[in-house]
């Protein structure tokens, strides 16, 4: 082979450096092109599929999903949008161009920011369980757009086992957390990170009324602790949870104590303080401008059926809307729902969220 | 770069990279910020102006700057001796060590929040100082957090310093530490403001460890904008703090910039590694409480996940095939590992090439003012993605990917290309110091030979800057593996990745859950550091030789 002389060398050298650049960006723009290409899959709405937008805590057991999709032939699509007013606010911000068919997760304090945005469809399914009516949203609040599904019970929990090792009696009210006999003792959740959070600063407000900002004065005097989420107030700072921390009194739920049951005395060691309580009820609504609103309707029909509602507490640690199931052996012993909780009208909550919030932050975050 | 013709190739090369950001960053963030601008249908900028006079904005954005500047010079302090040790010496097991540096940086914040609030509570084995819920908590756990972005940029910089100016210098009678004042760290600066200004960032931005450690007590701006934009729905306060956050930005790399305009060009060598003498004991001493630091909570979190209902065993990592207790997952946990390593395949793939044309870019030094400033915005343009938050990228995402031709918003592509992006300035400020610190001289040197533009890449600027590639492709598979916060937003039900399922786990009651989170969390731990090994050991045989 002759070698190349060292003009035509240079010669070709310099072609190439004026063109190489060229080639290169070509090239590479078309496999930019493609990623973006192949990344647009259609996500074409067919009437056998049905998207579902739920909070975090979705849990449900395959068979019941099962049949569902073997009576119906619908294949249910569930996607988790986080918290639920990260999924309401999600919600309002997709309006008119839904992220999916239907929604399940929104609550009654984030109800009415949803229903004024007008991301909800009308639908009222027509056979409904008589105890249904008990949590339906009111006029104004979604009535005729949400149906309730289940609903939960936010308390303040005590370690009943570490107040025994301690010679000390519980507290027994909302009161009894700022005395200084359980200085230090508290663990709750931020109103502005947490939805079980939002519910105690909710229960202080309707319980305290206009004192409820020196309510927070003297539980933060005394030393309450607060935490982002309930995971970290239960399994890091709870005496009775995960991480066996140091506080014995912590907000989690009416259903909490089931899961603290010890295994030789077969009865929890936690119990949860019942004149404490927030109700929060759960709604399913059909979203406006969903491609496939039939096959919602027929899912929110199955959410009220006697199959899913048996198979909440289980799966979602809910009480079921309707009250004529039965609860699970260790439900109906140990986690009985308050018998008077604090309520709130949806409107009444979105119309002074802000402020509430604002003031709140301002009385804990010294 | 004379002729029209190449300057229009650089122009196509720099338009690829800026399509792609334009596409999936510029245009969603923008889609947020123009929903907070524009109230009720008419432009109203003035509704920002209030938002900066709220007293928590202002506590929000001090506690900003001076909790990143603390996590920044922390980091630096600790994290460049180790990088001395772990790139300039050459000892047995140092390859492990280097890959156990860098499993913080991918460890999710909920989970290793969950760690160090164990480890520091009162009840906890460091409970005796008081430490649970106070800034210097926060600082910590930011530091814990960045170390491994210091170790391995300034690491990979300083790999092939040619040492023997130093050499010089000492035999001149300089101390040593009159060498590194005077020789080595003018030659390191570079690297140290690049790494630091990259770790700043991290810091500024941080959302879960300041909201898990800080127990609400102490906000962000990143924090602000979270709970204004996913509770609040106060989307014009969100855009005021975005355009703070961007101003921040802005600010910063104009100082950074300043300090790497006037470096000099870098002579490198290949690797002239030491061996270890008694004279590195207090660097190795040092190195030792680093790891010491890094790994507690890491024991931690192994501890934990061995802990089950029946006592000590492998039963959560045997879990780990199921759904959880009570199906607490939509898929098996397993699935997300598996959706987390093809994900960070793809994400680590597009950051490395597009990161590689920017830093290829941005290390030209044009001889016309004007050139040079476009190349600073260009530079500015792509480390955007790391000061700006997650939130509000990926709300942006939903608002603005949604009609064809691009409806991305159910595409399982969309999790790649937005950890991409934020990776992409990784890749840019890992490699780019690296190829500024090659004297122009060589590869005029190697052109006047005969070498086109695609020979000299190969001869001079590939042989340099191999290490720095393959630092940077380690750490945007990490960046992939350990994303939490812009992937929350997108992960579908269907595809979700490790971090998620984690946090799913550690979020539902149930004590098999819990374990399940912390053995989740060790298998994160583990296949990163592996990954991390590997790349370590994929020495490209002949490109490291001269």
């Amino acid at each position: 082979m002759p070698r190349p002389s060292v003009q035509s060398l240079r010669r070709s050298a310099l072609a190439a450096r004026r063109l190489r650049p060229l080639a290169l960006a070509a090239s590479l723009l078309l496999v930019a092109g493609l990623v973006a290409g192949c990344g647009s899959s259609s996500s074409a709405a067919d009437s056998k599929t049905l998207v579902v937008a739920t909070h975090d805590s979705w849990a449900m057991s395959k068979q019941v999903m099962a049949d569902f999709e073997k009576k119906t032939g619908i294949t249910v699509k569930i996607q988790p949008q986080g918290d639920a007013g990260e999924l309401t606010n999600k919600l309002v911000l997709t309006k008119g161009d839904p992220l999916a068919d239907m929604v399940y997760g929104i609550d009654n304090t984030f109800a009415s920011r949803a229903v004024d945005a007008g991301v909800l469809a009308p639908y009222t399914p027509p056979q409904q369980p008589a105890s249904v009516s008990r949590f339906a949203p009111g006029k104004g609040d979604g009535a005729g757009q949400l149906t309730p599904i289940d609903y939960g019970d936010v308390c303040v929990n005590v370690d009943d086992s570490w107040f025994a090792r301690h010679h000390l009696s519980p507290p027994a009210s909302l009161g009894d957390l700022t005395r200084p006999a359980y200085k230090n003792l508290f663990v709750t959740e931020g109103a502005t990170t947490s939805s079980p959070g939002l519910a105690f600063l909710l229960t202080t407000i309707a319980k305290e009324g206009s004192g409820w900002q020196d309510y927070w004065k003297r539980l933060m005097a005394n030393g309450t602790k607060i935490d982002a989420g309930w995971s970290d107030a239960w399994d890091v700072d709870y005496t009775a949870g995960g991480g066996h921390g140091d506080r014995p009194i912590v907000l989690s739920y009416a259903s909490s104590p089931p899961d603290t049951v010890d295994k030789q005395t077969g009865k929890p060691t936690t119990s949860a303080l019942l004149n404490t309580c927030f109700r929060q009820i759960e709604y399913a609504g059909v979203l406006r401008g969903a491609s496939n609103p039939r096959a919602a309707k027929e899912f929110i029909d199955f959410m009220l059926g006697k199959q899913f509602q048996a198979a909440l507490p289980e799966e979602m640690y809910v009480y079921p809307v309707d009250t004529s199931v039965k609860l699970p052996a260790d439900w109906a012993r140990w986690a009985k729902v308050a018998p008077n909780p604090v309520t709130m009208p949806p409107h009444e909550i979105t119309a002074h969220r802000a402020q509430w919030l604002s003031t709140w932050r301002d009385l804990t975050s010294q | 770069m004379g002729t029209l013709r190449a300057r229009a190739g650089y122009a196509l090369l720099a338009a690829v990279p800026l399509a792609v950001i334009a596409l999936f960053f510029l245009y969603p963030v923008g889609g947020m910020l123009a929903r907070g601008f524009w109230v009720d249908g008419s432009f109203a900028p003035g509704q920002v102006v209030p938002v900066f006079e709220r007293s928590i904005v202002q506590r929000a954005l001090w506690f900003t700057l001076w909790s990143a500047a603390a996590g920044t010079a922390g980091s630096v302090l600790l994290g460049v001796p180790v990088a001395w040790v772990l790139h300039r010496l050459r000892f047995p097991g140092r390859d492990l060590l280097r890959a156990l540096t860098m499993v913080p940086f991918v460890l999710p914040t909920v989970v290793v929040g969950v760690a160090f609030r164990q480890l520091l509570v009162s009840s906890g084995p460091l409970g005796f100082l008081h430490l649970d819920g106070t800034a210097a908590a926060i600082v910590a756990a930011l530091v814990f957090f960045n170390v491994s972005v210091v170790v391995r940029t300034v690491g990979s910089f300083w790999a092939g310093l040619d040492p023997r100016q130093g050499q010089a210098a000492a035999a001149l009678g300089a101390t040593p530490l009159q060498v590194f004042r005077t020789v080595t760290l003018p030659a390191l600066l570079p690297g140290i403001v690049s790494a630091a200004s990259v770790v700043f960032l991290f810091c500024a931005t941080a959302f879960g460890v300041v909201l898990v450690m800080g127990g609400l007590r102490y906000a962000n701006i990143e924090t602000e904008i979270y709970q204004l934009t996913t509770q609040e729905l106060d989307l014009t306060g969100a855009a005021a703090l975005s355009v703070l956050q961007v101003a921040v930005i802005t600010v910063l790399l104009l100082l950074s910039a300043r300090a790497h305009r006037d470096t000099p060009p870098v002579t490198r060598t290949a690797d002239l590694l030491r061996r270890p003498g008694r004279r590195h004991l207090p660097a190795f001493g040092w190195t030792l409480l680093v790891l010491v630091f890094l790994m507690a909570p890491i024991v931690e979190l192994v501890v934990a996940s061995l802990r089950t209902a029946d006592g000590w065993g492998l039963g959560n990592y045997r879990a780990l095939g199921t759904t959880g207790e009570r199906d607490a997952l939509l898929v098996p946990a397993l699935v997300g590992l598996r959706n987390s390593f093809e994900i960070a395949l793809g994400a680590a793939a597009l950051a490395l090439s597009l990161g590689t044309l920017v830093a290829f870019l941005v290390s030209r030094r044009p001889r016309r003012a004007a050139a040079r400033r476009v190349v600073g915005v260009f530079d500015a343009v792509f480390m955007l993605p790391l000061g700006v938050s997650a939130v509000t990228l990926g709300f942006g995402f939903l608002i603005t990917l949604d009609r064809p031709p691009i409806d991305l918003r159910t595409s399982p592509a969309l999790i790649p290309i937005a950890q991409a992006m934020v990776a992409l300035p990784l890749v840019v400020r890992t490699v780019a110091p690296v190829l500024r610190s090659i004297d122009p001289r060589q590869r005029q040197a190697a052109a006047s030979l005969g070498a086109g533009p695609v020979r000299v890449l190969l001869a001079v600027d590939l042989p340099t800057a191999w290490r720095a590639l393959l630092a940077a492709t380690g750490f945007a598979f990490a960046v992939s593996l350990g994303e939490f916060g812009a992937t929350s937003f997108l992960a579908r039900s269907d595809n979700p990745t490790l971090p998620v399922v984690i946090y799913q786990l550690i979020a539902r009651p149930g004590e098999q859950n819990f374990g399940m989170a912390m053995a989740a969390s060790v298998i994160l731990a583990a296949a990163t550091a592996l990954v991390m090994l590997v790349v370590e050991r994929l020495r490209v045989g002949s490109m490291g030789a001269f």
